[in-house]
């Protein structure tokens, strides 16, 4: 069982050990997860995302050289998609960054989806919240590379950087997915390929286009995202992209955007907290009763149809004062 | 909430040993056994393989050695890992490992070894057998 107050200190072993703890559902965990979120909220997060095979976890590699170059403290949540056949899972992220294993100043955590869609898994969000508490200056998150609808990164993160590559019409994807309204930062990898000034050029008209859009409707001071050209394989362009996402997380905070970043993500967290603790504690008190086994029994009996036998569980075990 | 359970294991290559055939094999045959792994790639320390096992908080270490040198290898990374505090976690070696090296694996405190040849079958098993 890990201390709170080796997590405090930072210490990596007791961190993982939580990190497990919160990963596996156990009861162990929202007890010390109490006690660790007074601590935390202080970390940067940036979230990267974007279609497999675009060269995020190498863009990662490089950019936590970059940070550690500016004296920063990093974690990195790496998130791979879990087989749904078998439930297990291959996670490869970590291999591109492990030069970056024995920097005490750098803590990465692979992490399998486990069938949660949306690009990161159940245990991200609290991950996070250990991590923070731990004292890493920045977090990085790495989602699942599932190309469309990994919005839910940018509900936790404070910047979210996109990365495309040139020539593939991501461009045009991204529009369509909606992608476009949640980057911070839009970032052209593999530059040393064809195309990418072209792909840029897209992106910034693209971007210029939204920003017309929200301009209108929303008056306050608004961050205009910027394109980069990277070439992760040898850092090239990385320097400025850290700079970039700095430059953006100060000015979060100077227009108070940090806050309500902050607001917008506790909101979010409370209702699915409330989701997911408000179904259980359904569920077991239903299954508790003699009367579910009754019911069960006349399903597979066929007495009963499961949308009649749904309906009247809930209808008649569930009584709402 | 609902607890899961998953063996997470860390697959690494120590050393300058090129042969990465078998340990991506056996990473692809844990995954399909419902095991969470982390591939950790050619040419670890070990050094990077006790930090990486920390920061992962994984259940086993898999080392894949072919280059003959498993003996002072899984002596010296037994000893960092026992340093490290990471006693609950075990240590498995498969590779090119002849027969008569086994119970000196054993007695150092390897818990498992799965010489070339071994089949998934016994891989899974076996793996699965070190939390009975
Ligand atoms: C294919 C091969 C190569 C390929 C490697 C391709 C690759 N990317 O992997 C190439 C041609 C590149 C190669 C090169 C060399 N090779 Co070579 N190679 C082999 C060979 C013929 C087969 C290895 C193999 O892939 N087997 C198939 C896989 C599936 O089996 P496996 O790795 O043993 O894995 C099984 C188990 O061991 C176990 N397992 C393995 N790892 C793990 C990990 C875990 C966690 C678990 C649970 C289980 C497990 O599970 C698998 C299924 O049973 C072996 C001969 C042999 N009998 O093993 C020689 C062999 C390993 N090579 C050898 C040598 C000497 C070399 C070279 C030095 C030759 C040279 N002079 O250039 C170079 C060195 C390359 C380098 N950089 O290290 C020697 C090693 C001698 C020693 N140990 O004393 C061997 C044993 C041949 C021999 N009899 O002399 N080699
Ligand atoms: N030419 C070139 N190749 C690159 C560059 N960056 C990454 N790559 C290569 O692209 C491949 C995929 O890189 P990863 O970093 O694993 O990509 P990823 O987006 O993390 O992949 P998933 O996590 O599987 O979605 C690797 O072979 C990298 O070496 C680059 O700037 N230029
Ligand atoms: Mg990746």
């Amino acid at each position: 069982m890990p201390e709170i107050k080796d997590i405090l200190l930072g210490n990596q072993r007791a961190g993982a050990r939580m990190i497990r703890l919160i990963e596996e559902g156990s009861p162990k965990a929202f007890p010390l997860l109490k006690q660790l979120y007074p601590h935390s909220g202080n970390a940067f997060i940036i979230g990267i995302t974007g279609s497999p095979g675009v060269g995020k976890s190498t863009l990662m590699d490089a950019l936590i050289l970059e940070f550690r170059k500016r004296d920063k403290r990093i974690a990195v949540i790496a998130v791979d998609p879990s087989s749904p056949f078998s439930g297990g899972a291959i996670l490869g992220d970590r291999l591109r960054m492990q030069r970056h294993a024995t920097d005490e100043a750098v803590f990465i955590r692979s992490m399998a989806s486990r069938g949660q869609t949306g690009g990161l898994s159940r245990a991200t969000k609290d991950t996070a919240i250990v991590l923070d508490a731990m004292g890493y200056d920045i977090i990085l998150i790495e989602t699942v590379g599932a190309g469309q609808g990994e919005f839910d990164i940018a509900s936790l993160a404070h910047s979210t950087g996109i990365v495309s590559i040139p020539g593939t019409g991501d461009g045009i994807q991204a529009v369509k997915a909606g992608i476009l309204e949640t980057g911070d930062v839009f970032i052209v990898n593999k530059c040393d390929r064809p195309g990418a000034d072209a792909s840029v050029h897209a992106l910034t008209m693209m971007i210029g286009m939204r920003n017309r859009g929200t301009q209108l409707s929303n008056p306050s001071p608004k961050w205009t995202p910027l394109v980069l050209k990277t070439k992760a394989l040898d850092g090239t362009g990385v320097d400025e992209l850290a700079d970039t996402f700095l430059s953006h997380f100060d000015f979060l905070k100077k227009n108070s955007l940090t806050d309500q970043t902050k607001r917008t993500q506790e909101t979010l967290y409370f209702k699915s907290l409330l989701n997911d603790l408000t179904l259980e504690k359904i569920r077991s008190f239903m299954e508790a009763s003699p009367k579910y086994d009754a019911v069960l029994k006349k399903i597979q009996t066929h007495e009963m149809d499961p949308i009649s036998a749904a309906e009247h569980v809930v209808n008649t075990m569930i009584i709402l004062k | 909430m609902e607890t899961t359970h998953k063996i997470r294991v860390l697959i690494a290559k120590p050393g300058l040993d090129g042969h990465d055939k078998g340990a991506k094999i056996v990473a692809l045959a844990l995954r399909d056994a419902g095991m969470e792994v982390i591939y950790s790639g050619l040419h670890q320390t070990l050094e990077q393989i006790v930090q990486t096992a920390t920061q992962e908080a994984v259940d086993i270490i898999g080392l894949s050695i072919m280059s003959g040198a498993h003996l002072p290898i899984c002596k010296r990374l037994i000893t960092m890992m026992k340093k490290q505090g990471l006693d609950d976690i075990r240590l498995t070696v498969g590779g090119v490992i002849p027969y008569q090296d086994i119970p000196g694996l054993k007695e150092m405190g390897v818990a498992a070894v799965f010489p070339g040849g071994t089949s998934f079958e016994d891989i899974i098993t076996g793996m699965n057998n070190l939390f009975e």
